[in-house]
């Protein structure tokens, strides 16, 4: 008899309808628990996904860097013919540094966005989503990794933009606040793109598009602009690298003014960055 | 009364998966403007009810669109179901999906996270982020990838190598850092014989060693037979079956598989011939027909002996397979791999 009562009880739980079928567990579960194995913590996660998307760049993307490069370089070249005032003057310095930031914004934007976008219509987050790692690591290792792929091409355009337009040097070392902070600003956004995108053709295109953006509001020089573009120029983070840059560049730069600017890259990144890791969690698990 | 109790903690300590009632439905999608109809909605998860016990290299055996990797997303906290519950280990992991990572290795079908790696950092990577420490998870890394003859390419990216190879790496990467669940959609695509030997032996010995539970996606049914202890056999979202390869195989044990092909057009002048035409599924030049085995031999007399001879290249006579198994059980679609 007690066989059959167990028998039953069996029975009752493999046929239990969808509304019961949580109690036999719950019962079940609290006692007989298995040791879950630890969880990956933030920063060796982070590290490990940033330096295997670094690895990356010598498999695929070194191309896309000298692109991003030459596009700027050659952006330079035109524009030496078109500034008013020639050399040294207030459209110099916007062009060299329009001409620096967009390096970040076409890698770390528009790339960037391509990626997780792809990453995300492939299926490719599942492999990230079942591993215990914390979300940040994963977007925060990614968005670093391609800040620094853009490293080399930015100081190459700064160099090569103060020599074209006999810009001072002495400052270039603001390049060292202005790619991480720019870079985060972008890099946030780009994956923010890319993850919240419903398709992946959108986040490319959004990618484009904001990279488009950059180029077009951080070249032309502020001045020339009709006033509602300006407003659009002030919305872009990308213009608060353009002008710490561009600052820099004066002879006596207004260090306060220029920390304002790094500044507001770092409150875009920080929420971008953000926005970017909530994204990420919504497209894991559905 | 203590056989009882005992019977029921038995059931429950050995159930490393059990899942009951589980649903789940994707909704119906509009069609473009213009472009006409969109799909109905579907009922991926119509139901399920499983055990899986501890130790086990457990199948889930269906053709493409069965719901088998719904299944499994729902088991690896990708997919949240419907209705229905999850437990693995003792974890209820539709209350907590999040767990999942921390129990199980999942080796899924795409491969594109890991596709720009070399092999090793592909599988050191993963080991970190299932948080090893750099020493063990080199040290698990090159052991793993000696385990699977991979130290060679090591150096190589992962999208540089050929599918088969490719699999295998990932398979590595899934293997860096010990889970007492792995769970494996589809492993061996596109593998050679020596590949697929590696992953089976890998399988078995973390099996021996440490007590691993295995859960297998498969639509190859030869596979199937030769590795899984039990399978459960899955068409449109529901279990229609669940026992050992055998076991299944002893439902259908009466009826044999007969496979005519014929060198060019069949004799159907032959009137045997032709009324075998009716029951026969045919692809090509190839009948394939099953049969009660008395009925079979006789139709193998009838064809090897008489005028339909000369018209046959090959025939064989085989006992029924998992896929016989799948059609008796009223499985509706065909795309079963037999390789």
């Amino acid at each position: 008899m007690s066989v059959a009562s167990a028998g039953a009880e069996m029975n009752a739980v493999a046929q239990a309808t969808p509304g019961r079928a949580a109690e036999p567990y719950a019962v079940g579960t609290a006692e007989a628990a298995a040791a879950l194995a630890p969880s990956a913590r933030l920063l060796p996660a982070l590290g490990a996904v940033y330096r295997a998307q670094l690895s990356r760049a010598k498999v695929a993307r070194i191309p896309l860097l000298f692109v991003a490069t030459f596009q700027s370089v050659g952006i330079m070249v035109l524009m030496r013919g078109v500034v008013d005032g020639g050399s040294q003057g207030p459209a110099a310095r916007s062009v060299v540094a329009g001409s620096t930031v967009l390096v970040v914004a076409f890698v770390a934007l528009n790339l960037l966005a391509q990626y997780f976008g792809q990453l995300r219509a492939s299926g490719g987050l599942d492999h990230y989503a079942t591993l215990p790692v914390p979300p940040a690591a994963v977007v925060l290792g990614a968005a670093g990794a391609y800040a620094s792929f853009t490293v080399p091409g930015t100081l190459a355009t700064a160099v090569m933009g103060c020599a074209l337009f006999q810009l001072p040097f002495a400052n270039l070392w603001v390049l060292a606040a202005v790619i991480p902070l720019a870079g985060a600003a972008l890099s946030g956004l780009g994956a923010a793109l890319g993850l919240l995108a419903p398709r992946q053709e959108l986040a490319t295109l959004f990618g484009q598009l904001g990279m488009s953006a950059a180029l077009l509001l951080g070249v032309l020089p502020a001045a020339n602009l009709p006033g509602p573009i300006g407003y659009v120029r002030d919305l872009l983070p990308s213009t608060y690298g353009v002008e710490a840059l561009a600052r820099a560049f004066d002879a006596h730069p207004d260090w306060l003014a220029l920390c304002g600017d790094l500044s507001v890259c770092a409150a875009v990144g920080a929420v971008s960055l953000a926005v970017a890791t909530w994204a990420y969690r919504r497209a894991a698990c559905r | 009364m203590s056989t009882g109790t005992d019977q029921a903690t038995a059931a429950r300590d050995t159930a490393v998966i059990r899942v009951r009632g589980l649903v789940k439905s994707y909704p119906a999608l509009r069609g473009r403007r213009g472009s006409g109809k969109g799909t109905a909605a579907v009922r991926a998860s119509d139901g399920i009810d499983l055990d899986v016990r501890r130790g086990e290299i457990f199948g889930l055996l269906g053709p493409n669109g069965a719901g088998k990797s719904t299944l499994v997303r729902q088991l690896t906290g990708l997919l949240r179901p419907d209705a229905g519950a999850i437990a693995m280990l003792g974890h209820d992991l539709v209350r907590h999906p999040e767990r999942a990572a921390r129990l199980l290795g999942y080796l899924g079908q795409e491969s594109t996270a890991l596709d720009e790696l070399t092999v090793g950092l592909a599988a050191e990577t993963t080991g970190r982020l299932r948080g090893l420490d750099t020493r063990t998870a080199r040290a698990e890394r090159d052991a793993v990838l000696e385990e699977l003859g991979l130290t060679e390419i090591a150096g190589r990216p992962i999208k540089r190598l050929s599918g088969g190879q490719r699999r295998l790496a990932c398979f590595a990467a899934t293997l860096v850092g010990e889970r007492p669940v792995l769970v494996l959609d589809e492993p061996t695509t596109g593998m050679d014989p020596v590949a697929r030997r590696a992953v089976w032996a890998a399988v078995d010995r973390r099996r021996a060693e440490h007590g691993a539970t295995v859960l297998l996606v498969t639509h190859n049914v030869i596979e199937a037979e030769t590795v899984l202890d039990r399978v459960a056999v899955m068409d449109g979202g529901r279990v229609i079956a669940c026992d050992t390869p055998a076991g299944l195989k002893a439902l259908v044990a009466d009826e044999v598989r007969l496979d005519l092909v014929w060198r060019d057009e069949p004799p159907l002048h032959v009137p045997e011939i032709a009324a075998l035409r009716a029951t026969a599924i045919i692809a090509g030049r190839r009948w394939t027909l099953r049969l009660p085995q008395e009925r079979a031999r006789a139709v193998v007399a009838e064809v090897t002996g008489g005028p339909a001879f000369a018209a046959l290249d090959d025939f064989t006579l085989a006992t029924p397979s998992l896929e016989d198994v799948y059609l008796a059980l009223g499985g509706r679609q065909k795309g079963l791999v037999k390789a």
